[in-house]
């Protein structure tokens, strides 16, 4: 229920029942051998599992240190890692016999997701979208359309990710009898961090049965981005008792002494929002931060409160990368492997080529590239003119 | 914390600024059993729009946690009348529990009512607000068990606000018959004074609610919707509106 002292349940009242009801059923689906069997077939024939673990030659004879290998879950359906949670929440939304999905998205990757897994089960889908997002991300807001998903503007606070999440919470209040909340990061009350974190960990199974056949060891250390969390704690999780070096990379943005930044671990402080005790950008009052990175998926004032967990039992080491170093390591890896990665995920790269330049050439990183560039192109576009990477 | 009938009115605190407020808690101190402060937040989740907009005016003035209290304080110069301070929970968190309940008691505030602090989250908040003497006034909403209802009315010193219904808060047309429901069932399980919000906004609410059993009622968005439209000048228009519910309540 808790890790630690992080997490919990921080709800009104009437979200107690609700968040009950989808613990219970959660409890029995996981033991389910038909849930499971019914979730391995849409994640195998529909979303496009297992993806594979690339060994990134060009890159590691470039940076010149440590074996560099790439965890495809670019080449997912939806592009991204997001859809190995929304069919797993989508799944278990029908065993509860709901029948409307709502979530909140901020670039529209998990919208997206969703609105594929709502078209899929034939479920009356409506994503909640900051106005400011719906302007900045018009294509996925077509493509969430197209996929019959509606999708809403939020007009209140600040117009992006987190107003989003209040407002689909605000939704739920109204509609929990007949409505599933598809959460898409490992955060939000209980139990959600937890079924988001075992519907990502398909990742990081997979990971560890596909190194120990390709190189029969187990990887020295695991780089993954950090927004609220998901892909993290998914490729993480199966690793927390080997002797892996495991790595979380926050959007340091314009710099963390900037203030323009969404590194909720490195220079947030503990508080309560959208549910979860975690760390929170946020003033003395207790007033929530707005926050900036060219990645939106990662551009969120808190995290997973596991992720406060691991940082605070110091498991995992996390550290933040700036737009200007994603921006370059997106570069890097478009020129040198022929992938373009998401701006989220190329901070986890940004921070492997800066250490496996220093690591023996026998010792191995994996990098979770999370989603693939293409939805970012017209953000790199104008990142590049202003930075010092020409094309 | 108050004689049945007791009308609870809710306001902002900071809206349109915080000299404004303690104008406003004077006026409605002349019709009102209970005044409810609103501690502005960034993320009001349970609110619905008016309530949410009235957050954002009152940040944008710049009102901070400390002006809050400094305005209970000035209040308590001139009136007894109780003071409950709503709040979410993470400014609580962010000053420290022992601290915020402290210096709201030392300010003059009687209660507190944190909207997403539920009871399993809640145990060094109600040592400390023993420990001070702060009331605590739990919510309790239509598909809260009988169990939990028990549980509510143990840990609620001040009284419980019953939630009327599945939503937000903000002014309906009608009330909900699950406010009813609710209503019936607190008064078999419950021993702390009833008071009903959300949704409560015309003076036959407040009398069809006071005729079915409740003791007080709270009402919010209708207020702060006049707050809206006059800013600092609302203070005759609300002391109107609060004199209208609480005529309604105490006709027979």
């Amino acid at each position: 229920m808790k890790f630690g002292e992080f997490g919990g349940r921080y709800v009104p009242e009437v979200l107690i029942p609700p968040l009950e009801e989808l613990e219970k059923a959660y409890e029995e689906v996981r033991h389910d051998e038909k849930f499971k069997q019914e979730l391995d077939y849409y994640l195998k024939n529909f979303a496009g599992r297992p993806t594979p673990l690339y060994f990134a030659k060009n890159l590691t004879e470039k940076v010149g240190g440590a074996r560099i290998y790439l965890k495809r879950e670019d080449l997912l359906h939806g592009g991204a890692h997001k859809i190995n949670n929304t069919i797993g929440q989508a799944l278990l939304a029908r065993y509860m016999g709901k029948e409307r999905l709502i979530a909140e998205t901020g670039a529209g990757q998990h919208g997206v997701a969703t609105a594929i897994a709502g078209a899929l089960f034939g479920m009356k889908t409506e994503i909640y979208m900051g106005s400011e997002d719906v302007e900045r991300q018009k294509t996925n807001v077509f493509r969430m359309n197209l996929l019959g998903a509606k999708v809403i503007p939020v007009e209140s606070g600040s117009r992006t990710l987190k107003d989003a999440i209040n407002e689909a919470l605000r939704d739920w209040v109204e509609t929990f009898q007949n409505t599933h909340y598809l959460i898409g990061s490992v955060v939000g009350p209980h139990p959600y961090p937890t079924i988001v974190r075992d519907f990502q960990s398909v990742i990081g199974r997979e990971t560890k049965e596909q190194m120990l056949k390709i190189e029969g060891s187990l990887p020295d250390c695991i780089i993954a981005c950090v927004g609220g969390g998901s892909n993290a704690i998914g490729i993480f999780y199966p690793f927390i008792n080997d002797k892996v070096r495991l790595v979380g990379v926050e959007a340091a943005g314009k710099g963390i002494e900037s203030g323009k930044h969404s590194a909720s671990i490195n220079a947030g402080e503990k508080g309560v929002l959208h549910g979860m005790l975690s760390y929170f950008l946020q003033n003395e009052d207790g007033q929530i931060a707005t926050t900036h990175s060219i990645a939106a998926g990662l551009d969120y004032p808190g995290v997973g409160p596991e992720h406060a967990y691991l940082k605070e039992s110091g498991r995992v080491e996390y550290t933040a990368v700036t737009d200007d170093q994603a921006l370059k390591a997106f570069l890097e890896l478009s020129r040198t492997e022929g992938i373009l990665p998401a701006l989220e995920s190329a901070h986890a790269l940004a921070y492997a080529i800066e250490i496996s330049g220093e690591m023996d050439k026998d010792e191995i990183v994996v990098v979770n590239l999370s989603g693939k560039g293409d939805k970012d192109l017209g953000i790199v576009m104008e990142g590049l003119e202003c930075s010092n990477h020409p094309v | 914390m108050f004689k049945p009938p007791g009308l609870i009115t809710f306001i902002t605190a900071g809206d349109p600024n915080i000299r404004a407020t303690l104008e406003f808690m004077l006026a409605l101190d002349k019709y009102v059993d209970v005044i409810e402060l609103g501690i502005p937040f960034s993320d009001p989740m349970a609110d619905g729009r008016v309530i949410q907009k009235a957050n954002y005016r009152a940040l944008k003035a710049k009102t901070r946690v400390k002006d809050v209290f400094q305005t209970v304080r000035n209040f308590r110069k001139s009136s007894d009348t109780p003071v409950v301070i709503m709040t979410y929970y993470n400014p609580v968190y962010r000053m420290g529990v022992e601290r915020f309940v402290g210096d709201a008691r030392e300010s003059g505030v009687d209660g507190l009512i944190v909207v997403d602090l539920p009871l399993e989250e809640a145990g060094e908040y109600l040592n400390t607000c023993k420990k001070h003497d702060m009331k605590t006034i739990f919510l309790a909403a239509p598909n809260t068990s009988n169990y939990r209802l028990k549980m509510i009315d143990k840990a609620s010193s001040g009284f419980i606000y019953l939630i009327s219904l599945y939503g937000t808060t903000g002014a309906r047309d009608k009330l909900s018959d699950l406010a009813f429901d609710l209503l019936d069932r607190a008064k078999k399980i419950c021993s702390k004074p009833l008071a009903v919000g959300f949704g409560v906004s015309k003076p036959e609410h407040a009398r069809e609610l006071i005729s079915a059993g409740a003791d007080g009622v709270v009402v919010g968005s209708a207020l702060v919707e006049i707050i809206e439209r006059f800013g600092e000048d609302a203070v005759s228009e609300i002391e109107e509106k609060a004199r209208e519910l609480k005529h309604a309540m105490i006709r027979d």
